[in-house]
């Protein structure tokens, strides 16, 4: 009898040779975007205000910007990699399933590059508006 | 697709008893997808609008305290607790646990019970409290 864990025989495999290790990072972020997730709605719910100085000073604070940024990254990590297993479900043509990955990746990232942007713009400008 | 039609197939979905556990999967990956999308898209406007200076932000605090906004809100709220709490119970059937079917089937059912009524508790908060 093999003392190997199922994880730990299945690392590697299939058919990029990394299958394992997308649905490990898609647990991965799933921890750590419930978490931010959490600290988000704290955060939000012990704000004197939602108005538009009281967001900016908050994000414009190390305690407000960096899980912010973390939140971001888990979150759009976690979402592109569920959704391209979503295609690779539904799309078999093998031309049709590497564009609509495309698009996948190119709109995650652009998504997330635009809410890292503005989260870094409040934290570098401060609330000079 | 490579197949070979010359093989059979497993049997499909019309010799399955439908049942909670296949409703929840579907949930999963539903609520994943609109999350991804709408979820994706408040969250990047949100954090534009804040950047973006004090008219902006009044824009975008016009839009989501609308009040057919409801009509995306709490169906958002809603698709966050189910996905989850079903990833929550991912986690537990990834360490191989609670594939008995009456415990299957109870979490499948808890998953969903307990989406709803975190949604309906976090909305007559919102709606008590906060007098929206
Ligand atoms: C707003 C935040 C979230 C978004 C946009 C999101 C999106 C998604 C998407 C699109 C999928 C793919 C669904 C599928 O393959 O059927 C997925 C899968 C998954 N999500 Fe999330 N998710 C979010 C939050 C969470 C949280 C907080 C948890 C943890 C409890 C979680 C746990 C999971 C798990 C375990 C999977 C993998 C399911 C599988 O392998 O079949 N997600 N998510």
């Amino acid at each position: 009898m093999s003392m190997e864990t199922p994880l730990g025989r299945v690392r590697g495999l299939g058919s990029s040779g990394e299958g394992a290790h997308h649905w490990w990072i898609e647990r991965l972020t799933s921890v750590s975007t419930l978490l931010l997730l959490v600290w988000l709605a704290v955060s939000l719910l012990r704000l004197p205000a939602l108005d538009h100085p009281t967001i900016v000073e908050w994000l414009a604070g190390p305690l407000g910007a960096v899980p912010m940024l973390l939140l971001i990254v888990s979150t759009f990590w976690h979402l592109k990699l569920g959704l391209q297993v979503v295609i690779e479900d539904y799309v078999h043509d093998d031309g049709a399933k590497l564009f609509w990955i495309m698009v996948l990746n190119f709109a995650a990232i652009l998504a997330a590059a635009l809410a890292l942007f503005a989260v870094l713009k409040i934290a570098f400008t401060g609330s000079a508006d | 697709m490579h197949r070979n039609p010359s093989r059979p197939l497993s049997p499909h979905l019309t010799v399955w008893k439908w049942g909670p556990h296949m409703l929840v999967s579907i949930l999963h990956r539903v609520t994943g997808a609109g999350l991804s999308v709408a979820g994706g898209a408040a969250l990047v406007w949100w954090l534009l609008a804040a950047a973006d200076g004090r008219e902006a932000y009044a824009t975008f605090v016009e839009w989501a305290t609308w009040k057919w906004a409801l009509i995306i809100w709490i169906p958002l709220s809603w698709a966050l607790f189910q996905h989850t709490l079903s990833g929550l119970r991912h986690f537990v059937m990834d360490m191989g646990a609670g594939f008995e079917l009456p415990v299957n089937k109870f979490w499948a059912n808890m998953t969903i019970v307990g989406s709803l009524l975190l949604t309906a508790l976090l909305w007559a908060w919102i709606i008590l409290e906060k007098g929206a």
